[in-house]
């Protein structure tokens, strides 16, 4: 029973060390005797290291006792301990007990047969009448062993029952045998008893010697001291205990430097500064507070040991009374961590981030695509649009010429007005989209400021309607010459004069030139240079140019103009001369600007003011105004019309250049639209424009004239009074202009005159169409008495000429004009641009003076075109396509009557088969191309066809032709093998396609024909 | 026949030729051209059409009849068929110019006459129609009507 209720016992010590196991090291448990069979080699390294680290822990022993007797986690401690070693004693105890156990069943025995005889030794004596009891002391003790384990050890009796059998056969002297036998078996068993309980006092003994329980506890407490120590010495742990008030009691892993006296007393803001450590002591004191353990992070940043952070782990150690008397505290350094977290965390936001732009760029991106396809559809739209309206425009404009009562014309004019501004619209969304797209390129041709400025004023002079005053300073320092899209730089400036017109009522409207130092200092000087070498060469052009017109210079010559005389001098001299010298003297002249030490391009800021006195913009309206579709305010989109994409299209216009455009403005007093753009100046020496250098040795000495028409810094148009809208003219200013150095000027506009009023048969009104177009022109009473005689004289020269001179000159000039608006071909003749414009201007004034006059403009728009076509039916078709459109055509049937045609007539235009017999398209265009550039038919005589020299006409004709690029429109009849690439490479200037229709027919020609 | 119905029946006539394929919008280009000025230009051009491409039918014949076919010459006259008829709006015509250069192309002289015999077969039938469309525009003159105008 014993035994059994010992070994639950055991069994339960058992269990709950078992149960407490993960407090201590594993083998532990069975009260931690396995620590005997510790591996001695690896125990004594770590007890070794442990050693070393043993001062790591401080402890404050005091405490630790009352620890272990006031908080019960610290006696529960001490009574496990307790306990094992108490299980250890019992269970030697119970060994022990065991064998007392036998001895006394041995002893009982042993009485028990003692007994037996005694009782036969009473019975004897009794018999014997003997009363001794002998063992009477024993009685008690045998009744007790009877009364506990009689019926035990039965085995031992029987013996001794054989024994009493063996012994029954004699008489008293065998019992006296046999006391005497018992006598030694009680002896001998007094002497095991004797033995054992020698046994009993040594092994009590032993038990005595055996170390005491307080002994093996505070062992046992070393060993797991060493243990903890060997797992807890490396880690980043910092162990402690603090008592009620925060005071250190144990810290384990402090820091290094601190040293036990620093620590053990003190509170954490006693020993640590910076920041957490205020938290660390407020997070405790509040775990202190609670009685519940918690958890927290803490960034230290101390003085100490720098920024770390620890997960604190407090917990409050209780007392037996439940009340708090101190915290168990828990440190890990997890900075690292936290750093990884931080940084996991920060890229989680920032791939959330990303991602959130990338859905708002895939949004953006979307929207743009839709924005460029609503661009794309409208930009097609109106492509579309563009196409029939511009049909339906000019046939309204051909109608207008016809004769119509009053209110017919009226109501053709608002068709004409209306259909000129949906066109406008149209191609200024077209524009837009262009530039928005990126589709627009731009051109770099060379082209010179003035003109640009007096073509734009001139322009919107003619068709001013109010009584304005348009003028154009360009200073001194502007290049004559600078590479740009001109093109797009007229399309800038006419936008802003005619905004400008459009918006003043009285006073002026004008443009200012001048070189801007923006943004390199140095270009200017350079192009001040620039401008000087360009000089030169420019006279040199002036001078060809006379030559190109050189039948009415002659005749002025000889009429004795004054200021042109030498000039003409030396041009008649070189027309003498005949081509040959031509090329001799272009040899030359190359020669000589090779040495021209300045070479490359430099860049030049020119800066362009368009300003008037007009109603000027409020300044609300000016942010708002280079937006599209803007207008100042609804009140001026109603009064003034307009899209509102003009300012638009300029700002982005310029911008494309690499310029920019700005606007200031008073109300009421009048804007000024600048804008600024970057321009290259070309080296002098540009071989390619042959023409330009022909003559500028001999010319040197003779230009002062043209070099102040190129020069001249000062355009003027005043305004036309009704009064004087056809006849008026202002000799004050005309003078003025004279002495301002137009006199070349003026000469060279009569020069043009009179084959303009030669061409046109204007004859009966000459003086009154001439008056209105110098007018237009600027060109002063002075001039306009010289143009009669001039005409005439014009006549009389022309008639003794059997050839069409007069006519190519014309349309030379028409042609020019061609090339100026279309392809902006550098090699333009810049008097033949004066004239282009004249011609223009007689036209326009012809149509505005004598708006009934159909007649006039059906004769002036008879250009010449050829046809070169082998397939007869084609060229049937096509005539007849023509012949509806108004014109008549020279038919040739290839390529070889082509060149032939070219030599002996001037076209205007040429369409062009791609694919013939003898000569192909491609071939003869090539040819006639060389023949515009070289100025002779080498290349065609190298191919085979002789110039058929006309004697009357020819070497003047080349001369002149020489000068002027004929458009030459290509009719392929398939897309494949005659490439639109093709036909342009070889120098074409566009394309129709087979077979040919009306309305195609009249696109192209409405593109090169004015 | 009374002028009205020519008219309808030129009309439908007219718009047959141009649904299987005879004609093109060519063809009513022609007839856009035709006006008071040249008041048989259509006739004329077709007319013209017509030698033209007997002459070049016939030549081709001859030049693919040759033991040494001149490819270029017979792409050459291809080419010129291709031009007229492509200008009088004979579509199916100028349908079949385009393979038989590429057979020219190839030196194929199979091919050629497979073509050129398409060719013929083409030309013969679009001739034959367009004279029944001008012996129709006749009589409706003849009958004192205008020709109608087919859109």
């Amino acid at each position: 029973m014993v035994c059994e209720m010992e070994s639950d016992q055991a069994e339960d010590m058992e269990m709950e060390v078992e149960e407490l196991s993960s407090m201590w090291p594993e083998d532990m448990n069975e009260a931690g005797k396995q620590f005997n069979i510790d591996r001695p080699g690896e125990d004594q390294d770590m007890l070794e290291e442990v050693t070393i680290n043993d001062d790591s822990t401080i402890v404050d022993f005091k405490r630790l006792t009352e620890l272990t007797n006031y908080s019960e986690k610290g006696s529960s401690q001490l009574a496990y301990l307790v306990k094992n070693w108490e299980y250890k004693q019992e269970n030697a105890v119970r060994l022990l007990r065991e064998e007392l156990d036998n001895l006394s069943k041995q002893q009982q025995e042993s009485e028990l047969k003692k007994l037996e005889i005694l009782e036969k030794y009473q019975f004897e004596e009794e018999r014997y009448g003997g009363d001794k009891r002998p063992i009477s002391i024993l009685d008690e003790e045998l009744k007790i062993y009877i009364f506990q384990e009689a019926p035990r050890k039965r085995n031992d009796v029987r013996v001794q029952d054989k024994l009493e059998i063996d012994a029954e056969y004699d008489s008293i002297k065998y019992w006296k045998q046999r006391a005497k036998h018992l006598d030694k078996l009680l002896e001998a068993s007094a002497q095991r008893e004797q033995i054992l309980i020698e046994k009993l006092q040594e092994s009590i003994e032993n038990l005595e010697r055996q170390s005491s329980p307080v002994e093996e506890l505070s062992q046992i407490l070393k060993r797991a001291d060493n243990f903890l120590h060997f797992v807890l010495q490396n880690a980043p742990v910092v162990i402690g205990h603090q008592d009620n008030e925060l005071r250190y009691r144990f810290i384990y892993n402090h820091f290094p430097s601190l040293r036990e006296e620093d620590i053990i007393g003190k509170t954490d803001v006693e020993i640590f500064t910076g920041a957490g450590v205020k938290e660390s002591q407020d997070f405790k004191r509040e775990v202190l507070e609670r009685g519940i353990p918690a958890k927290r992070e803490i960034t230290f940043d101390t003085g100490l040991f720098g920024s770390k952070t620890f997960l604190i782990y407090v917990e409050p150690v209780l007392s037996k009374a439940g009340e708090t008397i101190g915290v168990n505290y828990m440190g890990m350094e997890i900075t690292d961590q936290v750093r990884k977290r931080e940084k996991m965390a920060k890229l989680r936001e920032e791939i959330a981030v990303q991602k959130a732009k990338e859905t708002e760029l895939n949004k953006t991106i979307h929207i743009t695509e839709e924005t460029m396809r609503a661009k794309q559809m409208l930009a097609t739209m109106s492509h579309e649009i563009r196409s029939p309206l511009s049909g339906v425009v000019s046939m309204t404009e051909i109608l207008s010429t016809t004769k119509m009562d009053k209110e017919q014309r009226q109501l053709v004019n608002v068709m004409l007005s209306s259909g000129d501004l949906v066109l406008q619209l149209i191609n200024d969304i077209l524009d837009l989209s262009k530039v928005e797209s990126g589709v627009m390129k731009l051109e770099a041709t060379k082209f010179r400021p003035r003109e640009v400025v007096k073509h734009v004023l001139q322009t919107a002079a003619a068709s001013l309607q109010k009584i304005l005053t348009l003028e154009g300073h360009i200073a001194e320092d502007v290049p004559i010459e600078v590479i740009g899209d001109v093109l797009r730089i007229r399309q800038i400036l006419t936008n802003l004069i005619s905004n400008a017109i459009k918006f003043t009522h009285e006073g002026k409207v004008g443009i200012k030139l001048y070189v801007v130092p923006e943004p390199y200092p140095g270009v200017k000087q350079g192009s001040h240079k620039r401008m000087a070498s360009d000089h030169s060469k420019v006279l040199a052009k002036i001078c060809k140019e006379d030559k190109c017109t050189s039948p009415s210079h002659n005749a002025l010559d000889r009429k004795g103009s004054g200021g042109c005389k030498d000039a003409d001098d030396a041009n008649e001299r070189l027309m003498q001369n005949g081509e040959c010298n031509y090329s001799e003297q272009n040899g030359a002249s190359i020669e000589d600007e090779v040495v021209d030490p300045i070479q490359q391009e430099t860049t030049v800021w020119i800066r362009c003011d368009v300003y008037d006195t007009g109603i000027g913009i409020p300044e609300n309206a000016i942010p708002t105004l280079f937006k599209k579709y803007m207008q100042v305010g609804a009140d001026t989109a109603r009064k003034y019309g307009g899209t509102g994409l003009g300012l638009a299209i300029c700002k982005q216009l310029a911008e494309l250049m690499g310029g920019h455009v700005t606007v200031s403005s008073k109300e009421h007093h009048g804007s000024t639209f600048t804008f600024i753009l970057p321009y290259r100046v070309s080296p002098v020496c540009d071989s390619s424009d042959d023409n330009e250098e022909l003559s500028e040795m001999d010319n040197h000495d003779t230009s002062s004239e043209g070099n102040d028409d190129i020069n001249s810094g000062f355009f003027q148009f005043q305004p036309r009074t009704l009064g004087s809208l056809f006849s008026s003219h202002n000799s004050g200013r005309g003078t003025k202009l004279l002495e301002n150095g137009f006199g070349f000027n003026t000469l060279n506009k009569t020069n043009g005159f009179p084959v303009n009023s030669h061409s046109f048969p204007l004859d009966s009104n000459t003086s009154r169409e001439t008056g209105s177009v110098e007018d237009a022109c600027s060109v002063a009473d002075a001039v306009e008495t010289s143009s009669e005689p001039e005409s005439s004289f014009r006549h009389t020269l022309n008639s003794g000429n059997p050839s069409t001179s007069g006519r190519d000159q014309k349309i030379n000039g028409v042609f020019d004009r061609r090339c100026l608006a279309s392809t902006n071909s550098v090699t333009t003749n810049r008097d033949q641009r004066e004239i282009t414009e004249k011609i223009e201007k007689s036209q326009r004034s012809s149509e505005c003076s004598s708006s009934n006059g159909a007649k006039i403009l059906k004769t002036t728009s008879k250009p010449k075109i050829l046809l070169v076509e082998d397939n007869k039916i084609l060229v049937m078709v096509t005539r007849s396509m023509m012949r509806q459109l108004g014109y008549g055509i020279d038919i040739v049937n290839n390529g070889v009557e082509a060149v032939r045609a070219v030599q002996h007539n001037r076209y205007d235009l040429i369409l062009m088969d791609v694919c013939m017999p003898v000569m192909d398209g491609l071939q003869a265009t090539r040819l006639i191309r060389s023949f515009e550039e070289s100025g002779n038919w080498d290349t065609a005589k190298d191919a085979g066809i002789d110039e058929e020299v006309s004697p009357s006409n020819s070497s003047q004709g080349s001369d002149e032709s020489s000068i002027k690029r004929i458009p030459i429109i290509a009719m392929t009849a398939n897309a494949l093998s005659e490439s639109a690439e093709e036909c342009y490479a070889n120098g074409m200037d566009s394309f129709v396609s087979k077979p040919v229709t009306l309305q195609k027919l009249k696109e192209s020609l409405q593109e090169y024909l004015p | 026949m009374e002028v009205g119905q020519l008219q309808r029946s030129f009309v439908e006539y007219m718009a047959s030729l141009f649904r299987e394929g005879f004609l093109d919008a060519q063809f009513s280009q022609l007839q856009q051209l035709q006006d008071d000025s040249n008041p048989d230009f259509v006739v004329e051009v077709v007319s013209l059409f017509f030698e033209d491409s007997e002459r070049l039918l016939n030549d081709l014949t001859m030049a693919l009849d040759q033991p040494n076919v001149e490819f270029k010459q017979v792409d050459a006259h291809v080419h010129q068929l291709k031009g007229s008829s492509s200008s009088v709006g004979a579509q199916r015509v100028k349908n079949c110019c385009v393979p038989f250069r590429i057979c020219c192309e190839e030196q194929n002289t199979e091919a050629c006459l497979r073509c050129l015999q398409q060719i013929k077969q083409e030309y013969l039938l679009v001739k034959n129609k367009l004279q029944t469309l001008f012996e129709l525009e006749q009589q409706i003159v003849a009958s004192g009507g205008a020709i109608p105008m087919v859109q």
